[in-house]
Order: structure tokens, then C-alpha cells, then sequence
């Protein structure tokens, strides 16, 4: 329901800058996903939104508000944390009702709004419970319905989903997903550094890096048309493939990227190699194959794997698909 | 305690005995955890259990300083003794029909309960200051420890000095603020020495107690307080609805071991208000008996029962404070 501008925005700790100058808006009701590496700033920037940390230089809005002197609770966020960060000794109701309770609200509107949100992330027959007694995935659910509860302009997630095993990740991904849907004008800010969650929750993915921005761009956007090498090696799984030297010459670049499902096995391909090592996925296989570069070359082929080790390949990667890296690691525009 | 605990539970319901020859590895597991646990068991029968017992035998014999070996066997004389004179007339002897003893009672358990409970309050305070991040912290929470590194002998002569009615700085301080009119005997009159007694030990141990609250604290996730902040709870709130509830079992600890200490204290009323019936504690009056006057046997029957006394406050609060000293159900 908030529109979130952040013009400028650095935070440093004495003298360590963390974040160091982010000009970004986010749309009413969007869903924002930050992603980089460990250590990037990310947690930092989303506690700056969540106003647990004081922004150092810089304005942050809120639909058009300044609100760098606004205490969290006044913001109309919720947050989520990595740990859940459930109140050990209260019941599940009771982590859920709390903050209400204590804002004095009316008994009816907490029941009403606890029981829904519970209902929504089928957490109803868990109520009785104290956080101890729950699964990680369950508390996982009681935090997030701690979340709605508070009926918030703007839910914060960091890393929500570390701590569970894959199959409950997915699922969850999935609840998270529904809850965006369903709630569609609350805006969404998401930490995380697994890129398949990015791609899947995203309507918008920043990449952080060492508390710059390097790129804000749908998720199609970002893996077609990175803007820096380091944008196009960390979106994608696999990461894709860099190549320097003179083959990379040949096209008129320092580096040249290719992602993996880009290149087709062709006995006259520009390339020629051995194949090294395949990993077999089921749906598909990867060949990594030794071209001669420092790191082999990861070829993406659908179906069961079919070629033997050592087996020597030509590959052609797809013209159109080739990203061609200059100097400054920017791409060339044709 | 009343919850088993889990791990060995099973053990004792399943005779283990899966591979005869080989002995299963639970029962190794407590066989090696005996052998650890050999050397303090032995230390403590010698230290803690043989005295214990030594004491109250001797509190059923009429034993004395000077023949302590051959004392008989008088039984439960020492405590209650029914005498009917010719006369017709019953009279009772023993500890238990002892005014002095009975004042000592009281004294000690009014001492308790009062330093125990401002020590916890302050201590509490303090801690709180302690959790909270500022420059110097490392400093002040050394500094704050000196009170109690200092032994309780050389605090009582230095504060005894501070008290004292003639040249006490004390007096001096209440006397220049227009507090007082006139200088007070702290350790002397009767109306004052138990405060004076109190001011010494709550100086002294708040900073101990403070020290098991913040190790309490510390344990408390950073994260809790920002849910709360989020929440938009009030910080005194917090501190009532969340800090403390986490921080109880932490506190109930502190407060046993405080209880534990004040109930035989010793060394300080001794040292700062000798021969004052004011302050005079079970450890002082059973003291007094076995030595300066020579009834051993019912200093130690008086020994007895304040072991009897602590056994029973600890075993209450336990059980009204439902403590969870195996710290399982706080996981
Ligand atoms: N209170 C603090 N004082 C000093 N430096 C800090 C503080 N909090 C974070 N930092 C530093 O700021 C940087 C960014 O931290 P942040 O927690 O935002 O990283 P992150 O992107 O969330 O990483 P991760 O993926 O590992 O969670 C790190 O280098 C960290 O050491
Ligand atoms: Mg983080």
C-alpha cells in the first residue's frame, strides 16, 4: 500500500560505510526482492526500511512522506525475521495477538484478525501452542501470520526461508507467493541470497553488491540483459559462462558470457573440447566440457544423458544469446 | 524435581542388554559418567556430607568442647526437653522453647528476605544498565564487582569505620546535609544495627546478583526486542511482558544462592555488630553456644535445624517457583 523511495540513502557504522548511496523506488504493492552476496548490505537496507537502524545520510519516503525519524512501529511495517523471532513463553495466539492487545485494541478486532491470518497460512489448529512445540516450517507460518496480523503497508522478509529444509522451502515459496496474490496492495521487500527464490517471488530484483546497487530489473530482465558481469554471473543457475582471451576476442570482447542452455552441440562448432565431466539432473543433464579456459564451458541438453566422458564435442553458442563484455566489464551495445 | 528426565527414563523402563558380552553403549555412557563424576561425589561427602552428619549426631549427645568424644546419647534433649517437677509444675527446656534462639530466627529471616529482595531489585537495575551498549562498558562492569571482591571481613572493619558514631564519615555527610541532629550509633543501638547490617550486605552482593542477571540477559535474543519495537511496545512493557518471563529461570537461580547465603550468614554480623541481639543470626547464636559457652551439643542441635530451615525455604521455592534448574523446558 506504501510507495518507497530511497534517494541517496548511505548508513555507516563508525567508520565502516555499509551502505553506501542507494537511489531506489518501490512501487505500491510490489514485490521487491534484494539479493548479493553474503555481507553485501542487504539486511542493513531492509533494517534502514524497517527503521531498526537510523539511516546515516539520505531520505527515505513513504508515499511521499520523509520518514528517517519515524519509529518502526509507525511505519505500518512488519517484519519477519530470519529466526522468527517468537516471543518463547506466549502461545502462538498470544505471539499473534501482542502487539494488538497491547495497543489496547478491541477484543473482537484481535480475535477477528488473529483467526484469519491463521486461517489463511492454515496455522488454526496450532493456536494453543507454545513456539517450542512447533516445527520450523509451523513457526516459520506463526511468524509470517504475526505479520498479518499487524495489517501492514509493508511486509520486510529477511532470508524468511534459511532455516528450512528444500521441500518446505518450495512449499513455502509457494505460501509466500499466494500471500502476494492475495494481498496484492501491500508492498513486499524480500531478502535473500538464493537467486531461484528471487526469480520465482520477484516482480523486481535489486542486486547488491558491497552496498551499492548494481542492477534493479524484472526478473527477465536481469537474465537476459545483465548490466555487469557480476549481474549476469550471479543471476542464473547455473551461472553462466565466462570466457576470455582469444576466443573472446573473436567476438570483439574482453569477456564473453553464455549461459548454459545457450549452446548447442555442433561437430563443426567454433569451440572444440572434451567433455570432462556431465551431471545428470533427470529432466536434463549438464556436459562440462574443456575448451581450453581457465574453467570448463557448462552445456545445458535436455533428456537423459547420452554422452560418454571423454568424448571430444564441437559447440556453438547461439549468436544471439552471446554476451559480449568489455574492459570496464559492461556490456557492448551492438 | 517433578519431570524425569527424558534421557535416562527409557533406560531405567528397558533393562538394556541388546548384545550380551559387549555392555550397550548407554550404560557405558554411565558408567564413564560416574568415573567423571567420582572425584566431586568423594570431595563433597568429605567436605559437605560428613560434617552434616557429624553435626547432628553430636546434637543428640550432651557433648562439650572439652569432651567431645565421650559425649552420650541424650536424644532429642537438646531441642525439647519435658520435665514434670515434684511440685506438679512442667517446665520445657531446649532449643525450641529458646527465646534467643527464636530471635535469632527471626532475625536471620527478616535479614533474608529483606536484603535478598533489594539486592535482586538493584541487581536487576543494574544489569540492565550493563546490557545496554555504551563506551566503557568493559570498564564499569569490572568496576562494579570491587564491592564483591573485596572479603567480607575488610568490608565490615571499612564500613564499620564509616559508621561509627564518633568520626564516621557517615554521620559527618547526614550531619553537613541537615539529615540528622544528632549522630547516630549505627552499629550500636538496637534500632539500627540490622540496618546497618543490611546497607553493608546489599552494598556488597548486588553486584554478584547483578552479574547472574546479566548472564540471564545476555541470553535473551536481540531479535525479541525488535519484534517488540515493531510491535511498537512500550519499553517498560517489554521489560514486564517479555525480558522478565525470559529472564525468570536466570532470576530464581540468583535469587536461591542469595537465599542460600543469607540464610547462614555470619561473618559480617559478627564483625559488625559483635554481641548485638538486634542482628544476632542462627550462624552467630549456634557460633556462640558451641564455643563461648561451652554448649556444644546444643549449638549443634541449633546448627541442625538451620539446616533444616535453608532445606525447607529452598525446597518452597522451588516448588512455588516451579524453577526448572535442569534448564530442559527452556530449550
Ligand atoms: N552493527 C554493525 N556494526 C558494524 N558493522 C556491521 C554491523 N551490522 C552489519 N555490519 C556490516 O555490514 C555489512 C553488511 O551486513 P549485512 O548484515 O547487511 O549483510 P547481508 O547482505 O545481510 O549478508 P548475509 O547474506 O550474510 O545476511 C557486513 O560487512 C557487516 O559486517
Ligand atoms: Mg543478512
Amino acid at each position: 500500500m506504501a510507495k518507497i523511495e530511497l534517494n541517496n540513502v548511505t548508513k555507516s557504522y563508525g567508520a565502516v560505510d555499509v551502505i553506501k548511496g542507494i537511489d531506489l523506488t518501490i512501487e505500491k504493492g510490489e514485490f521487491m526482492v534484494f539479493v548479493g552476496p553474503s555481507g553485501c548490505g542487504k539486511s542493513t537496507l531492509l533494517r534502514l526500511i524497517s527503521g531498526l537502524e537510523e539511516i546515516t545520510t539520505g531520505d527515505m519516503m513513504f508515499d511521499g512522506q520523509r520518514v528517517n525519524n519515524v519509529v518502526p512501529s509507525e511505519r505500518g511495517i512488519a517484519m519477519v525475521f530470519q529466526s522468527y523471532a517468537l516471543y518463547p513463553h506466549m502461545k502462538v495466539y498470544d505471539n499473534m495477538a501482542f502487539g494488538m492487545k497491547l495497543a489496547k485494541s478491541d477484543k473482537g478486532e484481535i480475535d477477528r484478525r488473529v483467526r484469519n491470518a491463521a486461517k489463511m497460512l492454515q496455522i488454526d489448529h496450532l493456536l494453543d501452542r507454545l513456539p517450542r512445540q512447533l516445527s520450523g516450517g509451523q513457526r516459520q507460518r506463526v511468524a509470517i501470520g504475526r505479520a498479518i496480523v499487524r495489517d501492514p503497508r509493508v511486509f520486510l522478509f529477511d532470508e524468511p526461508l534459511s532455516n528450512l529444509d528444500a521441500a518446505l522451502r518450495v512449499q513455502t515459496r509457494l505460501e509466500i507467493a499466494k500471500l502476494h496474490h492475495d494481498m496484492n496492495d501491500v508492498t513486499m521487500i524480500y531478502v535473500t541470497h538464493d537467486q531461484v527464490e528471487a526469480m520465482t517471488l520477484a516482480d523486481r530484483i535489486a542486486v547488491l553488491r558491497d552496498g551499492k546497487l548494481m542492477q534493479v530489473g524484472t526478473p527477465a530482465e536481469l537474465y537476459d540483459n545483465p548490466n555487469s558481469i557480476f549481474v549476469a554471473g550471479f543471476i542464473g543457475s547455473p551461472k553462466m559462462n565466462f570466457i576470455t582471451g582469444e576466443k573472446a576476442q573473436a567476438e570483439g570482447a574482453t569477456t564473453l558470457g553464455i549461459r548454459a542452455e545457450h549452446i548447442d552441440l555442433d561437430e563443426g562448432g567454433p569451440w572444440q573440447g572434451e567433455v570432462v565431466h556431465a551431471e545428470d539432473l533427470g529432466s536434463d543433464h549438464y556436459l562440462f566440457v574443456d575448451i581450453g579456459t581457465d574453467e570448463p564451458v557448462i552445456v545445458r541438453r535436455s533428456g537423459k544423458l547420452n554422452v560418454p566422458l571423454g568424448t571430444r564435442v564441437g559447440l556453438r553458442p547461439r549468436p544471439q544469446d552471446l554476451h559480449r563484455f568489455g574492459p570496464d566489464e559492461k556490456p557492448i551495445r551492438r | 524435581m517433578p519431570d524425569i528426565n527424558p534421557n535416562t527414563a527409557p533406560a531405567l523402563a528397558t533393562p538394556a542388554e541388546p548384545h550380551k558380552g559387549s555392555p550397550s553403549l548407554q550404560r557405558q555412557r554411565q558408567r564413564a559418567a560416574f568415573w567423571f563424576l567420582a572425584p566431586m561425589l568423594i570431595a563433597l561427602f568429605c567436605v559437605a556430607a560428613w560434617p552434616l552428619m557429624r553435626t547432628i549426631y553430636f546434637s543428640l549427645t550432651d557433648a562439650t568442647l572439652s569432651n567431645l568424644y565421650d559425649a552420650k546419647f541424650i536424644g532429642f534433649q537438646n531441642y525439647l526437653q519435658v520435665r514434670e517437677l515434684s511440685s506438679g509444675r512442667t517446665i520445657y527446656r531446649g532449643t525450641l522453647v529458646d527465646p534467643d534462639w527464636w530471635n535469632a530466627v527471626w532475625n536471620t529471616v527478616r535479614f533474608s528476605v529483606v536484603s535478598v529482595a533489594f539486592e535482586t531489585v538493584f541487581g536487576l537495575i543494574v544489569a540492565l544498565v550493563l546490557n545496554a551498549e555504551f563506551k566503557g562498558r568493559g570498564f564499569v562492569r569490572a568496576a562494579i564487582l570491587i564491592p564483591w571482591a573485596i572479603p567480607t571481613i575488610v568490608s565490615a572493619k571499612m564500613w564499620g569505620w564509616m559508621l561509627n558514631d564518633q568520626f564516621g564519615i557517615l554521620n559527618d555527610i547526614l550531619l553537613n546535609l541537615g539529615l540528622i541532629s544528632q549522630r547516630i550509633a549505627w552499629t550500636a543501638s538496637t534500632e539500627t544495627a540490622m540496618k546497618a547490617v543490611l546497607i553493608v550486605d546489599i552494598w556488597k552482593t548486588t553486584p554478584f546478583m547483578a552479574l547472574l542477571i546479566l548472564a540471564g540477559l545476555q541470553m535473551v535474543p536481540r531479535d525479541m526486542y525488535e519484534a517488540a519495537k515493531i510491535d511498537g511496545i512500550h519499553p517498560v512493557k517489554v521489560f514486564f511482558k517479555v525480558t522478565l518471563p525470559l529472564i525468570r529461570p536466570a532470576l530464581m537461580v540468583a535469587v536461591i544462592f542469595r537465599m542460600l547465603d543469607a540464610l547462614r550468614i555470619f561473618d559480617l554480623v559478627y564483625v559488625l555488630t559483635p554481641n548485638s541481639s538486634a542482628t544476632k543470626t542462627m550462624s552467630v547464636i549456634s557460633r556462640e553456644n558451641m564455643i563461648d559457652f561451652d554448649k556444644f551439643a546444643y549449638g549443634a542441635a541449633q546448627s541442625t535445624l538451620l539446616f533444616g530451615i535453608i532445606a525447607v525455604f529452598v525446597a518452597a521455592y522451588i516448588w512455588i517457583g516451579k524453577v526448572d534448574l535442569s534448564g530442559e523446558k527452556s530449550r
